[in-house]
């Protein structure tokens, strides 16, 4: 096995689809772009390619680095690339920013052809099994009939595991990190405080906000400030940050004072000029509305049944935001219809951000696991 | 080469069954059963490097803690229920061994015999007892609750488990059937619940 190394410098290259596309909203989608990246060789059998989801928050640059920009290392760079756990010298890996998105997939600040201006409050609210959907014809486009593994931590494990229920001859493995089955009310909870923040913002304006030349800002930080808290564990900010205050003495000031606050804000500032308010909204929602149970009355392992992907699910013990016990009810699913599955709980003080963390045992876990699916598809 | 209780155990699996192992280390059990009986299993493991072992042998690992219980298993869900060389090392073993017969139709346990002849010279010797299926020095063994045959099948008794079948092994690793609590180093059972 070689030392692990950077994919390199990569470009990311887009797919225009022109077949509709009909949302679960009802809403039909004419046409619509998505953004990508590979990695790695596609074999002649075309059948070492991984499908790598992106979270919340995430991009279509998973791996590699932007020529002449060395801080521009992909959101998964330390999984993915030569020798390492997701191994490129191996597998042909794909990452693709959803649709909704603000990177360059067709999303609320995309120009609507209808009107030629930004789609803001028009553009549809879209589902996980929505972003499945158009993955698959990005599949289609890159003919790959199969996946070796779709992937993804947080949402993007969600979209994994909906690949596993709606395109179940398409993937062999489903590798499901850091998921719920489905958001508990307190995480509901949170996502709407966070969509709350954003349009109440008076920059809001109902969405059309980029006719207006500004941008929800404060909201959008806000959103960020409280998706960050959820992110972490009790733990791990106490460790980085704990009491410490930026001087000396209280200074009995609304200014920051505390390092956690500074580093709250230098989040919520940094995200907002990366990231759309509207996809924020969109991706909660898309979130919020993920339930594969629902479509079997309930019942979890009644809605797994027609999958049939080995699975690897992983959580990670200090994660409060999908806790070990929602990767559980998972496992204990796909026990039912004894799918087969391994699961692991990592050992991490980092909370839900885990997944995105270098971990001694997370990524023995996966290496050890994709080794074997490489042996099986002859990557 | 496999371990003489493994293959006495593989002896004893219906192809195709369902299995459940308790304690399934690095997964070799798991994947000779899946090679020679074809069988679907799932193992459980603690230790996170077994469990990385456990994969790269190809077998389904979960990583739980047995002494929290089997309370995600359903009753009866697995045909066969394996607790093999751990039960000595669990803390809360009735509960476990109680817990194994209502999760698997039947259970297979094996153990070191701590009645056999030499640990019980050592002991009168004055010592702690040591062996290969014991390797572990009294300040840092894993094992918490030694027993003979004799205490096993008393417990077996108290929580209305059959004995189907039993098999002891002596330190060659061939079987022994004169006075198997003197002479077996390891016994391995066959239990079911009964009625």
């Amino acid at each position: 096995m070689n030392a692990p190394r950077s994919v390199g410098d990569v470009t990311p290259s887009t797919a225009r689809f022109d077949q509709p596309l009909r949302l679960a909203s009802g809403v039909t989608l004419q046409q619509f772009d998505l953004v990508y990246e590979t990695y790695g060789q596609l074999n002649a059998e075309r059948s070492n390619a991984i499908l790598v989801c992106h979270a919340l928050s995430g991009t279509h640059h998973v791996a590699g680095t932007y020529a002449g920009d060395s801080r521009s290392a992909g959101w998964w760079d330390n999984m993915v690339g030569p020798g390492k756990p997701v191994d490129t010298d191996r597998f042909f890996v794909v990452g693709v920013n959803n649709l909704g998105g603000c990177n360059g997939s067709t999303g609320p600040s995309s120009i609507d052809p209808a009107t030629g201006h930004p789609y803001g409050s028009k553009f549809p609210f879209v589902t996980v099994e929505d972003w499945v959907h158009a993955q698959a014809r990005l599949a289609d486009h890159l003919q790959i009939p199969r996946f070796a593994a779709v992937m993804g931590g947080s949402l993007g494990a969600m979209q994994a595991l909906q690949w596993t229920l709606t395109y179940p001859d398409r993937l062999g493995h489903a590798i499901v990190i850091a998921a719920a089955p489905s958001l508990s009310a307190q995480n509901i909870g949170f996502n709407e405080v966070a969509r709350q923040a954003i349009t109440t913002d008076p920059a809001f304006h109902g969405g059309d906000y980029y006719t207006q030349g500004v941008i929800p800002e404060r909201g959008l930080r806000l959103a960020r400030m409280l998706g960050h808290i959820t992110y972490l564990s009790d733990d791990a900010m106490m460790e980085k940050f704990g009491r410490d205050l930026l001087t000396d003495q209280p200074r009995f000031s609304l200014d920051v004072e505390f390092e956690i606050e500074s580093y709250l804000r230098h989040q919520g500032d940094k995200f907002t000029t990366r990231f759309d308010a509207n996809t924020y909204l969109i991706m909660t929602k898309a979130l919020d509305y993920f339930d594969p149970a629902s479509q079997a009355g309930g019942n979890l392992s009644a809605a797994l049944a027609g999958a049939r992907a080995r699975f690897l699910v992983l959580s990670f013990t200090t994660d409060w935001r999908f806790s070990p016990a929602r990767s559980r009810e998972i496992v204990k699913a796909l026990l039912d219809n004894s799918l087969a599955v391994s699961y692991a709980e990592i050992e991490s003080t980092q909370g839900h951000d885990a997944f995105l963390m270098e971990n001694e045992d997370y990524f023995a876990v996966v290496r050890a696991y994709l080794a074997r699916v490489a042996d099986e598809v002859g990557a | 080469m496999i371990r003489p209780d493994l293959a006495v155990i593989a002896g004893w699996i219906k192809p195709g069954a369902k299995v459940l192992d308790l304690g399934c280390g690095d997964g070799l059990l798991l994947s000779h059963l899946q090679q020679a009986k074809q069988i679907s299993g799932y193992g459980i493991e603690i230790d996170p490097q077994s469990v990385v072992a456990s994969i790269r042998n190809g077998v389904n690992v979960l990583q739980m803690n047995l002494e929290t219980g089997l309370s995600g298993f359903d009753d009866r869900s697995f045909d066969t229920v394996i607790l093999s060389q751990t039960l000595q090392a669990t803390k809360h073993t009735e509960t476990i061994l109680r817990d194994m017969l209502r999760v698997g139709r039947e259970g297979i346990v094996t153990f070191p015999n701590f009645g056999y002849w030499r640990n019980r010279l050592q002991v009168m010797l004055g010592r702690m007892p040591k062996s290969e299926a014991m390797p572990y020095e009294w300040f840092n063994t894993p094992n918490v609750h030694l027993c003979t045959l004799e205490d096993f099948e008393a417990l077996c008794g108290l929580i209305g488990a059959r004995v189907a079948e039993r098999l002891v092994i002596g330190p060659q690793g061939h079987s022994v059937r004169f006075c198997p609590n003197l002479t077996g180093s390891l016994a391995i059972y066959r239990i079911q619940p009964r009625g």
